[in-house]
């Protein structure tokens, strides 16, 4: 079947209006990146980036300065690249993220494989500037592009049954090099990575699909081309790279809780007074900022998403 | 057998101080430059962690290499390589208090309790504190070295702690704490192993030696 691919935007859209990233600050990294790198490694260099452009939609945006690019680019977890957080920005020019297709099955009436381009086009996009929270205590505010994911699911239908979404990352060792089997492999992910929403939780405004962020093309190294943000869970919720969602009547199995239960529960909501068994969540760092911040219940978004939970005792489904 | 000259001796230890400071000056290049990574207070915290393990490690392994290869010229590297591990302890501490909660003590005293790995970490730096008081000659001879040498045996339990400190708190998937719990398996075992050795030879002796006419000098 031929695909058109029509022009998405205006050659008018294509320089963003505001541009958050410092450029002489960029370039004067990317000029250390190609010195310290040498022309043997320019296959694994983040490629440049494409400008893409949303309107902002200020009702789902927090009002704080979004974090450095450069911050939100090099300080990452994505375990497919090494246990590291410089590891995916060092390493993700392995990941092709085009072509890209993502199957969208299990309970509903609707099944299809889209390919990510169709995607962009079906869905409108819009900015939204979400706190980012990670479990280990640091958070980033980072300006997403995408659409709902409630939008896709929609599409499809989900059925009756239906009472829970699965996602499914990319598994290819040539892509993401961790995944290739170590000679000590000790208490790694089962790849791929698995996470998993309930479907109220996946259905919910605020849980966005994401293909962009800093009115860019998602980087590499922060999930391309196409990931989930769910911005009252910790980090590690937002499945990456995501070749499959699947629609389930029973809970899915998920990666970090499958390697350390009584660590990462399937619900993993932020919450201050649930303390990771090694570490307290009271407090969090905010990359960019010296003193540590008090965390917030839900992320700060207990007024949208703490009906999901009513009546639920938080420090069990944690 | 390698015997150092006194210039030796002395090259030896500035090259340890050189090697020891690298570190330190490391990170006062990567702060000048703005290199810190985009978490600094925990990129600080980590290195200085990883080199008070380093060093603590380097230390302990001087004896083993004695044991199994009779050399002693290192030795004399002991006790500068056990201060400078903890100098490093308590700057790796010192960051946690101010960089990291910056005196929120309620906060730091509930992890203390709360947290296991916090709790080991704060034993071995504690453990190392009689250790560094009573570092100096002066300490020796006024404790007798017997009693000196008996009260420095408290940094085999500092290494467990270091060890313990290091396999709790990382997460899932990360393996370099399995070497450094492997190393000072190491490098106490093979003291354990000689400690063992040197019972049943002198058991064996003591038997032997109503049979025998002269007795062996052991050392």
């Amino acid at each position: 079947m031929l695909i058109r691919r029509a022009p998405r935007f205006r050659s008018s859209e294509i320089t963003p209006e505001r541009l958050y990233l410092d450029r002489r600050a960029f370039m004067a990294g990317a000029g250390a990146l190609l010195l310290g790198a040498g022309t043997t490694e320019a296959q694994s260099a983040t490629p440049p980036a494409q400008p893409l452009k949303a309107a902002r939609n200020d009702p789902f945006s927090v009002k704080e300065p979004p974090t450095k690019f450069e911050s939100a680019t090099t300080y990452n977890n994505f375990y497919e690249f090494g246990v590291n957080k410089e590891d995916p920005a060092r390493l993700a020019g392995t990941l092709k993220p085009r072509p890209w297709t993502v199957k969208v099955d299990g309970l509903v009436a609707k099944p299809k494989t889209f390919d990510v381009d169709e995607l962009l086009r079906a869905f409108p996009l819009e900015e939204r500037v979400y706190s980012l929270r990670c479990v280990e205590a640091w958070s980033m505010i980072i300006p997403w592009i995408g659409f709902p994911l409630g939008a896709l699911l929609k599409r499809v239908e989900p059925t009756g049954q239906a009472k829970y979404v699965a996602f499914t990352t990319l598994m290819d060792p040539e892509q993401f090099p961790a995944q290739k089997k170590g000679f000590f492999n000790l208490g790694g992910l089962d790849w791929p990575y698995t996470e998993g929403l309930r479907l109220d939780e996946a259905m919910h405004p605020l849980t966005l699909l994401t293909v962009g962020m800093y009115g860019q093309v998602l980087p590499n190294q922060n999930g391309a081309p196409i990931r989930v943000v769910i911005p009252w869970k910790y980090g590690f919720k937002s499945a990456k790279s995501i070749v499959r969602i699947s629609l389930t009547a029973d809970q899915p199995k998920t990666a970090w809780n499958t390697a350390a239960s009584s660590e990462y529960g399937f619900y993993s909501n932020v919450n201050p007074e649930v303390s990771h068994p090694r570490w307290s969540q009271a407090t969090e760092r905010r990359i960019g900022e010296f003193r540590r911040r008090n965390t917030l219940m839900f992320n700060g978004y207990g007024d949208q998403v703490a009906s999901l939970y009513a009546g639920m005792d938080l420090k069990k489904f944690y | 057998m390698i015997v150092l000259s006194r210039r030796g001796r002395i090259a030896l230890k500035v090259g340890v101080w050189i090697v020891a400071l690298a570190p330190l000056a490391m990170l006062g290049w990567r702060a000048w430059n703005d290199d810190l990574t985009a978490n600094p207070i925990s990129f600080i915290t980590n290195t200085l962690g990883d080199w008070t393990f380093r060093l603590l490690l380097a230390s302990l392994a001087l004896t083993p290499l004695r044991i199994e290869t009779g050399m002693a010229w290192q030795m004399p590297l002991r006790r500068l390589l056990g201060l400078f591990a903890f100098s490093y302890a308590a700057m790796h501490f010192s960051v946690w208090i101010v960089l990291d909660h910056f005196f929120n003590w309620s906060q730091m005293g509930a992890d203390i309790v709360k947290r296991p790995y916090i709790t080991v970490g704060m034993l071995a730096l504690t453990s190392l504190l009689p250790l560094a008081a009573t570092s100096t000659t002066g300490m020796i001879r006024r404790l007798g070295a017997r009693t000196w040498k008996r009260l420095h045996r408290l940094v085999y339990f500092t290494a467990v702690c270091a060890a313990l400190h290091f396999l709790w708190l990382a997460k899932v998937g990360r393996t370099d704490q399995y070497v450094y719990a492997a190393i000072v398996v190491l490098v106490l075992g093979v003291r354990l192993w000689d400690a063992v050795r040197r019972a049943v030879r002198r058991r064996r002796e003591g038997a032997l030696r109503p049979a025998s006419s002269t007795s062996s000098s052991s050392v």
